[in-house]
């Protein structure tokens, strides 16, 4: 972590009081620790988007093209006439007020302007000075202003401290999703090559090789077959997973983050266990190597040009459906847009889980299953031997990733397993979980070490939280089903909450999991002796 | 500033119509012609809006989900916030229109020692919100008293309703005072709250007090400086007969204070397409809270859906053939 990252004790004092200045006479300003890098020329030119060029925010000149304000405001129309969404958000919002503290990226840092009516109101303020007649009949008033190169620092600024987390949607009277309209601000800035390289790296190398960390075939199957030899020194268990193998069942899709880096590596781990417990027939795929996509940070074009390849692999592999892993934007993505952009999907069969016989009809169109409702559905059926009492050194809360909590509706799954494998299980407080859940700080493509301050801030609310479970229950495990939350939140607890781990809910599955010929388990996954875990302390 | 501009123009609306049947005789002008436009405009305003929204499509199936979704047979689906049919979409809808769903949630989110954030306190916002909007109505339909002949029996059953704390003489009508404290309610909430404050635009504040002046001109008529009811009522029902026609003897009692009032009416119906009070219309379409959450298991079309470039199966086989083989990936083409 960077050293100029100020104390807890000081970043908490917070100042949710606004300045005198009003917020269109208030400049931006590229503070160290909340900007991300821009996106390398080298990543634009992958994906063919416009102006590749060497640039950073804090120069005087971004190197805009020539006709930049045209292209924003023809850019603004096309959406205008794309997408319903984006003309009535732009239309009816009466800024009552109600979202302005549901955002944790104000609550953790007072700026106004990321307060969600404000954020809105950067786009909306050049939507009604070019679209509207009362915009340019009123001109200020009316709350409209002319579209500057300083407005596009603004945007720039603030709709990359935007995580696209929803929580406002829920609160506002009108449902307006700043979601969406941060995706559709990003599309504009994206059309003048105004975007981050958190973000469009891993896209290109998402496009080109597969998955966001540009590990190629040979070196994603060598990791997992890592991960296999863990598994077989810590349970005796010997697994050969399969890989662009043709005619498996299933194709198992999850983020390249968990082949990767600690913690998700274990709830990869998870997978590969359980899947050898119960007998799945299914393959990896190196083609199709990513769950997640960061196009969806970038425009709907890319989300789609990534997102294409899991039913061409599917349909090349020949498998039945697909099963998909614990991750967040993913399911968004999957739930949201997949079946939409790419499918239909009519080389697959209706999801049927080959252990149990169930049908998942929720699924019927898309063929695509989450994995906590695969899992869920095999507890329920009593098809998993195991023994909840190897968790019992873990006292596990569950963080409800965006996501999969407001874009999907996937709550009970994830709590319903856990409750099985983990006996002690306690919920942080109602206002925030399940759909008032908070935000990890770096999600949409914010989790870089770069904006780091503005991540810890962002992160504040959710480890608040935690910290709340932690003082009065002793939890010290925090899981979730989100590989950008496996990577966002240790740091995040560590900062905040330094005595709460991180997991997957998979790797507390595979923990309890009472595998075929496995020895005496001594470890846990992560090497630990169990029931001497550095967690075990009374507090 | 916002203010001092939205409060400017108000007086000067307020003024416009007190000239203009006081110095100058504009009577016709006041209580037919420009109360017939107001109409007009809004009508064509609102329709033009309304298609001019449905124009745009809804290229992907949206919806915040507020609650458990249909999965598992056992797994308790919340029907309402995470509907997966039109019924629980209706219901949806139905909840956020007529009780402003949503806005219950709120709560206030404070900074106390520790750190620690806490969320919590009566949604206000919601009740002045529901107050405001239900009163208003109540107001609307009470006033049709004026304009039918006879008058349906429900609207005197309501204007009963309204009055019936019998106080005084003539009746204490509640809603009038209920809209007059919750739009008071709603302007200080947007002076005292600082954040709100900071967001306000003149365009928030000058409907507040548009409102504020047809509340005030209206009670200050019905109780103060009376205006002969008869005569309005001549009028409002030659309006709605389409046979305009101004009484015989101009309106009785203090008339000025009623064509303000009408005046004032007159701008908030035609200024309401043009400005945030869409709302009303623009909720209907949130694609957020009008769609079912079935988006795996009916697909979702989207009309301008377009090919794109991908990068094959075959061109990444190509790149890395080679490696494959080696690591004992199968391959197509050898």
């Amino acid at each position: 972590m960077a050293n100029d990252i100020p104390t807890p004790e000081e970043l908490a004092k917070i100042d949710h009081k606004p300045p005198r200045k009003g917020w269109m006479d208030t400049p931006t300003e590229f503070r160290p620790g909340t900007w991300s890098y821009p996106g390398k020329a080298s990543a634009l030119k992958v994906l063919d988007l416009p102006n590749p060029r060497e640039w950073q925010p804090t120069d005087e000149d971004w190197k805009l093209p020539e006709n930049w304000k045209e292209i924003i405001i023809d850019g603004l129309k096309e959406r205008l006439d794309k997408f319903r969404s984006l003309k009535i958000f732009m239309d009816i919002c009466v800024r009552c007020g109600a979202c302005a503290d549901k955002c944790h990226f104000f609550l953790g840092s007072g700026d106004p302007k990321n307060m969600p009516v404000l954020r809105a109101e950067l786009l909306r303020s050049i939507y009604k000075n070019e679209f509207t007649k009362a915009g340019k009949l009123l001109g200020k008033m009316a709350g409209a202003r002319e579209l500057t190169k300083d407005v596009i620092k603004e945007w720039f600024s603030y709709f990359y401290q935007c995580s696209e987390c929803r929580r406002c949607s829920v609160f506002c009277p009108y449902g307006i999703d700043t979601a969406e309209i941060t995706i559709l601000a990003r599309e504009l800035l994206t059309l003048i090559g105004c975007n981050i390289n958190w973000i469009l790296e891993p896209a290109a190398n998402c496009f080109m090789t597969g998955n966001h960390l540009g590990l190629k075939p040979h070196t994603f199957k060598e990791n997992i077959e890592y991960m296999v030899d863990d598994i077989e020194e810590y349970t005796g268990v010997k697994i050969e997973p399969t890989f662009n193998r043709k005619g498996a069942e299933v194709l198992f899709i999850t983020p390249s983050g968990d082949v990767f880096a600690d913690p998700g590596i274990y709830t990869l781990m998870g997978y590969l266990m359980l899947f050898e417990h119960i007998g799945l027939d299914y393959t990896w795929s190196t083609y199709a190597s990513e769950g997640g996509n960061f196009g969806l940070f970038t425009s709907h074009e890319v989300m789609k040009r990534l997102n294409a390849k899991m039913y061409a692999e599917a349909k090349r592999l020949g498998v039945k459906w697909i099963l998909g892993g614990e991750c967040g934007h993913m399911w968004r993505v999957v739930n949201q847009y997949m079946d939409t952009m790419n499918g239909p999907a009519d080389f697959l069969e209706g999801p049927v889980s080959p252990i149990t016989g169930t049908r998942f009809d929720n699924a019927a169109s898309t063929k695509m299953v989450h994995i906590t409702e695969f899992t869920a559905d095999l507890i329920k059926n009593n098809r998993l031997k195991l023994d909840p009492s190897r968790n019992d050194h873990l006292k596990v809360t569950f963080h409800d990733s965006c996501n999969p909590a407001r874009a999907m509706g996937l709550l009970e799954e994830p709590r319903y397993i856990i409750k099985n494998v983990c006996n002690n299980f306690y919920e942080m407080p109602e206002n925030t979980i399940k759909e008032q859940t908070f935000c990890c700080g770096g999600g949409a493509g914010l989790n870089n070490e770069e904006f780091m301050e503005m991540r810890l801030r962002g992160g504040f609310p959710r480890a608040n939280a935690v910290d709340y479970v932690h003082q009065k229950h002793g939890v010290n495990m925090l899981s979730c089903i989100c590989a950008i939350d496996r990577v966002t939140l240790p740091p995040l607890m560590e900062y905040w909450v330094p005595e709460v781990g991180v997991c997957g809910v998979h790797e507390l599955v595979a923990n309890a999991l009472i595998m075929e010929g496995e020895n005496e388990r001594e470890y846990n996954l992560r090497g630990e002796l169990i029931g001497e875990t550095e967690d075990n302390e009374d507090v | 500033m916002n203010i001092a501009f939205s409060i400017l123009t108000v007086v000067v609306i307020g003024l416009i119509p007190w000239i203009g049947t006081t110095a100058v005789n504009l009577q016709y002008l006041f209580g037919i012609i420009i109360p017939y436009a107001a109409v007009i405009i809004f009508l064509l305003g609102v329709v033009y809006r309304i298609v001019k929204w449905g124009k745009s499509p809804t290229p992907f199936r949206i919806p915040t989900t507020c609650g458990q979704q249909k999965t598992l047979p056992w797994i308790k689906q919340n029907r309402i916030e995470n509907p997966s049919n039109v019924v629980g979409v209706i219901i949806r809808m139905a909840l956020e229109i007529l009780a402003f769903r949503s806005l219950f949630r709120t709560t206030r989110a404070e900074l106390k020692e520790g750190p620690r954030l806490a969320y919590g306190g009566f949604p206000w916002l919601w009740l002045a919100a529901l107050v405001f909007h239900y009163a208003f109505l109540t107001v609307v339909i009470r006033h049709l008293r004026f304009f039918l002949d006879p008058v349906p029996f429900f609207i005197a059953w309501l204007a009963r309703l309204d009055g019936l704390l019998e106080v005084g003489l003539p009746v204490y009508m509640l809603s009038g005072f209920a809209l007059f404290a919750a739009v008071s309610y709603l302007f200080i909430r947007r002076v005292v709250v600082p954040q709100l404050r900071y967001i306000s635009l003149a365009a928030d504040y000058f409907p507040l007090f548009l409102i504020l002046c047809i509340a005030g001109t209206g009670i200050l008529m019905r109780y103060f400086f009376k205006v002969d009811v008869i005569s309005v009522r001549e009028l409002a029902v030659s309006l709605a007969g389409f046979q305009p026609k101004l009484p015989d003897n101009g309106i009785g009692g203090v008339s000025y204070l009623f064509y303000m009032h009408l005046f004032y009416v007159s701008v908030l119906v035609a200024y309401f397409p043009f400005s945030k009070l869409m709302h009303s219309g623009g909720i209907f379409l949130s694609p957020t809270r009008n769609l079912a959450n079935t988006n795996r298991a009916v697909r979702h079309i989207n009309p301008w859906n377009y090919p794109v470039k991908v990068h094959t199966y075959a061109e990444y086989e190509d790149d890395f053939r080679e490696q494959m083989k080696e690591a004992q990936i199968p391959v197509e083409r050898d």
